[in-house]
């Protein structure tokens, strides 16, 4: 944006540089207004005690906001549960699942791969509330579930009631997975035939082929999508707050949802703030591994 | 080669038996949920699971084809989306021709600072956006959600686009220049027709990340007549206790439409790579 410093550029020359960035301006505006705005501001608000009722004085007071929230018990209970429905869905659920999809795709018959990856993919652009009503009615006590459940003679329960981290994130599984499956088919794809075919010749198995090869070989899109998985299911609030509103209780109360509770439902904004800060970080902490992993060259 | 071809072929195909059943298993589970909303749209007297109506019939798309339910929130959605849409893409285009054509010290920053705002959990910055709208009054407008959702797509735009246009020659715009071009002139008139289908993708892709967009109009819009399809549809639980099942999914498949069309209409340009294009092409 600026010239090199060392360069003796004259006034026309600078103009004419400053002029070619220019275009740059409308976007920056658009990003500092209401991106770089509200979360410096979320820097402010997190140390204060506003609230979106009542007084119109908004006090400064330090910490409280954080120290409030390690020793809230629902706090420490959005954090494990946040945890758990990261783990399951986003680790566990679509990163295996893409994986085993993607690997499998490449043995299947022409149709059946076409079929599968149609599904998945429409689950994936269906919007998120569609996907979240989708399978409230699957989890639900007269859902499909328990009729399938049924039908076998095996024990049906309310899902939602009874396990609704679990169904949540078996909810995140069912959308989010066609992104992983798209990020492994892809690196699939890029290994060469001939590596596999030299270990198939050598008389390893597929388990093994699988293992100590293939795997090596794509190591970098698993770091890649294990951190997107990560960052996106981080903030999952539609889905969540659809199906079960983060209850029963506060059973699937993960933080999107429990800062939502806290600033609109309970109007303490300062305090929601401080914990979407806290979610903020750990986002930004994750980008930056995932940017460092990367090593993006731009 | 020490493997006989006939029996090569023959573990081939149970191989790729094995893995047609393995996937026909996972095509059941995805395809469960998403048949429930195609019969329970035809059948008027549907509950929540799954079963083939007695009597086909089309009275739940004719229930909710109404100005109230349907095509006000449609209306809505397409409005807000479409207008941030448009801006998103305009910004980016212009955003990326300097970053694709420059060069600067900040350019690279600045390219790192875009991807790495597109990582961060939106959700977070939800209620200091609102916040701020409720200080400069743009609580309960569509311009003004329509301008927190292009800034919300903007940085993952900008990168697509810059992309994109990184593919673009720069032989082409040099030989513009020399008959006197301007810089927006050749953009608008030589690199951007280039990249046609570029666009075209980061167009749609924008389009349909804000068109499912639950949360941003959620916190951001409150009267009924202003909300998009992705909040009104909350309305089929609350009003009257018992759901008409029936019209919520005909709904859901006229909501979802659009997006699973203009999905298709860019799936092959997306292909593989793309949903990793903001990383892993770098």
């Amino acid at each position: 944006m600026s010239p090199a410093p060392s360069a003796p550029a004259t006034t026309g020359l600078r103009r004419a540089r400053a002029v070619r960035w220019l275009p740059i301006a409308p976007a920056t505006l658009l990003l500092l207004l209401f991106l770089a705005g509200p979360i410096g501001y979320c820097g402010y608000l997190a140390f204060t005690d506003m609230r979106l009722t009542g007084s119109a004085t908004v006090d400064f007071v330090g910490f409280a906001n954080f120290r409030r929230a390690f020793a809230d018990p629902a706090f420490r209970n959005a954090v494990v549960l946040t945890l758990v429905f990261t783990v399951l869905s986003a680790l566990l659920g679509q990163n295996t699942l893409g994986l085993a999809l993607a690997a499998l795709m490449r043995r299947a018959s022409r149709p059946v791969r076409t079929v599968t990856g149609a599904l998945v993919i429409t689950a994936w652009v269906l919007p998120e509330i569609v996907a979240a009503f989708l399978l409230y009615a699957f989890f639900r006590r007269e859902g499909t579930l328990n009729a399938l459940l049924d039908q076998l003679h095996l024990p049906t329960q309310n899902w939602l009631f009874t396990l609704p981290i679990l169904a949540v994130s078996f909810a995140n599984v069912w959308r989010g997975t066609a992104f992983s499956m798209l990020i492994y088919s892809a690196a699939l794809a890029e290994i060469p035939r001939d590596v596999e075919e030299a270990a198939e010749v050598d008389g390893a198995s597929g388990a093994r082929r699988f293992w100590h090869i293939t795997l090596p070989m794509i190591r970098r899109s698993i770091g890649t999508n294990l951190m997107l998985n990560t960052l996106q299911t981080l903030s999952v609030f539609g889905l969540i707050w659809a199906m079960t509103r983060g209850g029963p209780g506060n059973r699937s109360q993960t933080l999107p949802v429990y800062m939502y509770d806290q600033a609109f439902l309970k109007s303490l904004i300062g305090y929601g703030t401080a914990v979407a800060l806290l979610l903020l970080l750990v986002g930004s902490l994750f980008s930056v591994v995932y940017l460092r992993l990367l090593k993006v060259e731009v | 080669m020490r493997a006989v071809p006939a029996r090569r072929t023959r573990r081939h195909k149970r191989r790729r038996l094995a893995a047609d059943a393995a996937l026909l298993v996972v095509a059941a589970a995805f395809a469960v949920p998403l048949l429930w909303l195609l019969l329970a749209s035809l059948d008027s007297e549907a509950d929540l699971r799954v079963r083939v109506p007695g009597s086909a019939t089309l009275d739940n798309f004719s229930a909710v084809l109404t100005p109230d339910i349907t095509y006000t929130p449609m209306l809505n959605s397409l409005l807000l989306c479409g207008s941030s849409t448009l801006l998103t893409v305009v910004c980016a285009a212009l955003a990326a021709y300097p970053l694709s054509r420059h060069r600067s010290r900040l350019a690279r920053p600045y390219l790192l600072t875009v991807l790495f705002t597109t990582c961060l959990p939106i959700t977070a910055v939800m209620v200091p956006v609102y916040g701020l709208f409720v200080r400069v009054d743009l609580v309960d407008t569509t311009y003004g959600t329509a301008l927190f959702l292009a800034t919300s797509q903007l940085p993952f735009a900008i990168w697509l686009m810059k992309n994109f246009m990184d593919g673009v020659p720069l032989a082409l715009e040099e030989a513009a220049w020399t008959d006197g071009a301007s810089m927006p002139q050749t953009l608008v008139r030589v690199v951007l027709p280039l990249m046609g289908p570029g666009v075209a993708v980061v167009t749609i892709y924008t389009f349909i990340m804000l068109w499912g967009n639950f949360f941003v109009p959620f916190m951001l819009l409150l009267t009924p007549d202003k909300l998009p399809a992705s909040v009104s549809i909350l309305t089929f639980f609350g009003n009257h206790g018992s759901v008409v099942y029936g019209e919520l999914a005909a709904f859901s498949i006229l909501y979802s439409t659009p997006v699973l069309l203009l999905y298709v209409l860019i799936a092959r340009r997306l292909g593989g790579g793309f949903a990793a294009a903001g990383g892993v092409k770098g």
